[in-house]
């Protein structure tokens, strides 16, 4: 089964590292330097980080407004958080553009100030499409954590004198903090290769708007070995970036362990 | 920040990013229903939906037998290499889909290393077979997962019990193993159709895109967008179906999730 | 049915669960391995089974070796611990399994099933899950899903060690009451050593991957074959070189040949019996099991000097 599987899953993988060394070192860097490849590898790790890190901060309240909080209707906002896991990618994106789009009736022109939310062709597109995406992680995995948080364990907190913030800080935020960090790294990892929720909105601009995942798309018919060298850049950069992650989380937990 | 002020947040931010465009999406294709419809009823679109289910269909088959075969071994088996399989199959969660796409090029493409199937005519990639790797490939942890816990939190104790009642091993698998662990399974089989519908970005880059043969669901919506010119309604229209099939995933989900399936 | 285990050895690792055991069990007879934990007692209860396996030796099960065969072919009845219920299954299904399993005629199934859930007395709860009974429902369960095979032999693991202390003792002797009337061979794990002498007709006393001692409750209780079943098995205090029973301390007011002074430092009224908690002049404690009648004749308080003879005692050479 461990060959079938490496079969499936490191095959394919070999095999565009491979093919990113088709045109020799110099090939390699030659596409990765140029300034397109650059700017659209760029634009996603920034994209990617400004919307998990959005993502984190709103995703943790969110969790902790569904936990501990309770008001009408929340079982189904509870629900409505798994959507964009479950919705298609293209479909996310066209629901963001419904809204944040060329007919959007957020419009407003008062004398000469105009204010109207359509962002197509814009980065901010991306990093809307890139909000949506990647909410349900942080929240689902921060959730599980808060619930099964001993309450006690504030309450002894506050007896002891400590006020509600410092009472997060101190004993809850260290608490969810591993559950955030995982909820963090599937975000990332999702946001930084995403391309169908920012394939219609963004518009694809060169230098402007045009994410890794769009570049590569559009690289690969001329320029295969091109791509994927840009491919393999990306998979080095996620790794990286996981495995840093990864390594804040053990640090974190590294009381818990015997 | 109160109670009050933290849930005002929570739920202004959800409108904002998740509700509200939602919303607007809905009302959209409700304001040109005759347009939404004749796109949702095009006999392309039609065969989008039909090579949707068909691969749809398979990646679930595959992946539910695949899915616990390996939870089996990663929870009870005792061969080396066991975190190993944990961690690659956990692999396709963090590629990016454009990813999968170009390495399925680049093996089976005439000039890959699989490349003999392209080159004597039986075409996998732009072609349909490509489609349906891709989407195997993309969906395949989800049953492992929800599996795995699962039958960690059970042991082997109720096994044990059915071997000293006289059930060989085959019989304990399927009157006890099985049944144990059925609402996981069913968990895993929903979220892996649900991703398996919605898969965009390597079935673009393999499948060739050609309307009526290839396209998939997805691709048929970004089809309808593409060659909307102005008016959207088409796009959203095939767009709003799939949706609805997502809300009747996330329903499945509800449904699933008191019977133990999911922690 | 008898069992015998021979020369059992088992190891995990580096660890010796068990160390060239051997153990004879008579027919109809009721077992209990007793001693605590890490003792290898479920261990060879497993072994018996076949859901382990020795690193060496053999079981005997009714003069015919099983060493190497599977569970299922050894016609053993298990009881778990934690039940190990089928929990998909009702309390019918469970209790069937064994029967359907070897693809008995449903009448026969039904009748069986039916009267075994009468005898463990959850008739009625038949279309229930396991999930809807209580923990001790569901151990009786458990039992009747044993019994239903017949099984040459019964063995059960710590059976009531996850249950509360009433229900504990009220299994404990329901079970003995079954145990008279089917008269089935069997074996019963426990670290408890009350319910081992409550219930068994022979006790064998685990340690460390051995037995200590082989025999009936009373013989294991009186004569003792060392330390470790002394001490294990009841109460036991160290003076010296020999060992007392609590309630072998004879307590007076004056000295009197052979004892030793000692402080009361606590008077303990347990309903009829009392403690008498003491310290001597090195700081040891000790304490003295007497009646209440005794203690109240003595007027025994705390502070009071007074001097106690052991009138039975065991020395190990």
């Amino acid at each position: 089964m461990t060959t079938f599987l490496l079969v499936v899953v490191v095959l394919p993988i070999a095999a565009v590292v491979w093919k990113s060394t088709g045109n020799g070192w110099s090939g390699f860097w030659e596409v990765v330097s140029s300034p397109q490849a650059v700017a659209a590898l760029k634009l996603s790790v920034i994209s990617a980080t400004l919307a998990v890190l959005t993502t984190a901060v709103f995703g943790t309240i969110i969790a902790w407004v569904l936990v501990r909080d309770s008001f009408a209707g929340k079982s189904l906002v509870n629900a409505i958080i798994d959507l964009p896991f479950a919705l298609p990618t293209i479909v996310a994106g066209l629901v963001i553009m419904a809204l944040y789009g060329p007919r959007t009736p957020l419009d407003v022109t008062i004398g000469s100030f105009h204010f109207d939310a359509d962002i197509t062709f814009t980065r901010t597109a991306i990093y809307v499409a890139l909000l949506f995406v990647t909410l349900p992680f942080v929240v689902r995995t921060v959730q599980p954590v808060l619930i099964e948080l001993d309450r006690e364990l504030e309450d002894a907190a506050r007896s002891l004198g400590a006020s509600g913030f410092t009472t997060f800080r101190r004993i809850v935020l260290p608490a969810i903090l591993p559950g955030v960090l995982s909820g963090v790294a599937m975000a990332f990892a999702r946001a930084i290769g995403e391309i169908g929720a920012i394939v219609l909105i963004a518009g694809n601009l060169p230098f402007k708007t045009e994410a890794a995942s769009i570049h590569l798309f559009y690289r690969i018919e001329q320029d295969p070995e091109g791509a994927a060298a840009v491919a393999v850049v990306l998979l080095a950069i996620s790794f990286g970036v996981l495995l840093g992650i990864g390594a804040v989380r053990w640090h974190v937990t590294r009381h818990e362990r015997g | 920040m109160g109670r009050y002020g933290l849930r005002v947040v929570a739920l202004g931010y959800l409108t904002l990013i998740l509700i509200a465009p939602l919303a607007m999406m809905v009302w959209r294709t409700a304001e040109d229903l005759d347009g939404a419809w004749a796109a949702i009823t095009a006999p392309d679109t039609i065969a989008a939906f039909e090579l949707t289910l068909k691969v749809t269909t398979v990646a679930v088959v595959v992946n539910t037998v695949f899915g616990i075969i390996c939870a089996l071994l990663i929870v009870r088996g005792n061969v080396p290499g066991r975190g190993f399989l944990n961690a690659f199959v956990d692999l396709p969660l963090s590629l990016s889909p454009v990813i999968v796409g170009l390495a399925l090029i680049t093996l089976y493409g005439a000039n890959g290393w699989l490349g003999w199937f392209q080159r004597h005519g039986h075409d996998i990639v732009f072609a349909t077979p490509s489609i349906v790797l891709a989407t195997i490939f993309v969906t395949l942890p989800f049953v492992v997962r929800e599996v795995v816990p699962t039958l960690r939190e059970i042991g082997t104790e109720q096994e044990q019990a059915a071997h000293t009642l006289g059930a060989s091993g085959w019989q304990a698998f399927w009157r006890i193993t099985l049944p144990s662990i059925r609402w996981a399974v069913v968990y895993g089989v929903v979220l892996t159709a649900a991703r398996a519908i919605g898969e965009y970005g390597a079935v673009a880059l393999v499948s060739g895109n050609i309307a009526g043969e290839t396209q998939t669901a997805t691709l048929r919506v970004e089809d309808a967008y593409q060659f909307s010119y102005g008016n959207y309604a088409p796009a959203y229209g095939i767009a709003f179906v799939l949706a609805a099939t997502a809300i009747l995933v996330l329903v499945a989900m509800l449904v699933l999730q008191p019977k133990g399936a999911r922690h | 049915m008898s069992i015998a285990a021979l020369r059992i050895t088992k190891s995990f690792d580096d660890f010796v669960a068990l160390d060239d055991v051997s153990v004879d069990v008579a027919k109809g007879s009721l077992t209990a391995l007793l001693g605590p934990s890490g003792s290898g007692k479920s261990t060879l209860l497993r072994i018996v089974a076949g859901l382990e396996s020795a690193d060496a030796g053999s079981v005997v099960i009714d003069g015919v070796d099983v060493t190497g065969r599977p569970p299922q072919d050894r016609g053993v009845g298990f009881v778990f611990q934690h039940y190990a219920a089928f929990k998909h299954m009702t309390v019918y299904d469970n209790v069937a399994f064994g029967l359907k399993i070897r693809k008995r005629p449903k009448a026969e199934i039904a009748d069986r099933v039916h009267r075994l859930l009468k005898l463990v007395q959850l008739e009625g709860l038949a279309k229930r899950y396991p999930s809807q009974l209580s923990g001790g429902q569901r151990q009786r369960m458990g039992l009747a899903r044993a019994l239903a095979i017949d099984p040459a032999v019964l063995l059960l693991d710590e059976p009531f060690g996850a249950l509360d202390a009433r229900v504990r003792a009220e299994l404990r002797e329901w079970l003995r009451r079954l145990h008279d009337e089917t008269h089935t061979t069997t074996v019963i794990v426990t670290h408890d050593q009350e319910e081992a002498m409550d219930v068994a007709d022979q006790v064998a006393v685990m340690s460390n991957g051995r037995i200590e001692q082989v025999g009936s409750p009373r013989a294991v209780y009186e004569e003792p074959a060392n330390e470790f079943v002394m001490t294990f098995v009841g109460q036991a205090h160290r003076l010296g070189d020999t060992f007392v029973r609590p309630h072998d301390l004879e307590v007076t007011l004056e000295p009197n040949g052979a004892t030793r002074e000692v402080m009361i430092e606590r008077v303990v009224h347990l309903g009829f019996d009392v403690r008498v908690e003491l310290v001597d002049g090195t700081g040891d404690r000790l304490s003295v099991q007497t009646t209440r009648d005794q203690a109240e004749l003595l007027e025994l308080a705390p502070s009071q000097i007074v001097y106690v003879r052991p009138t039975r005692h065991t020395t190990f050479t």
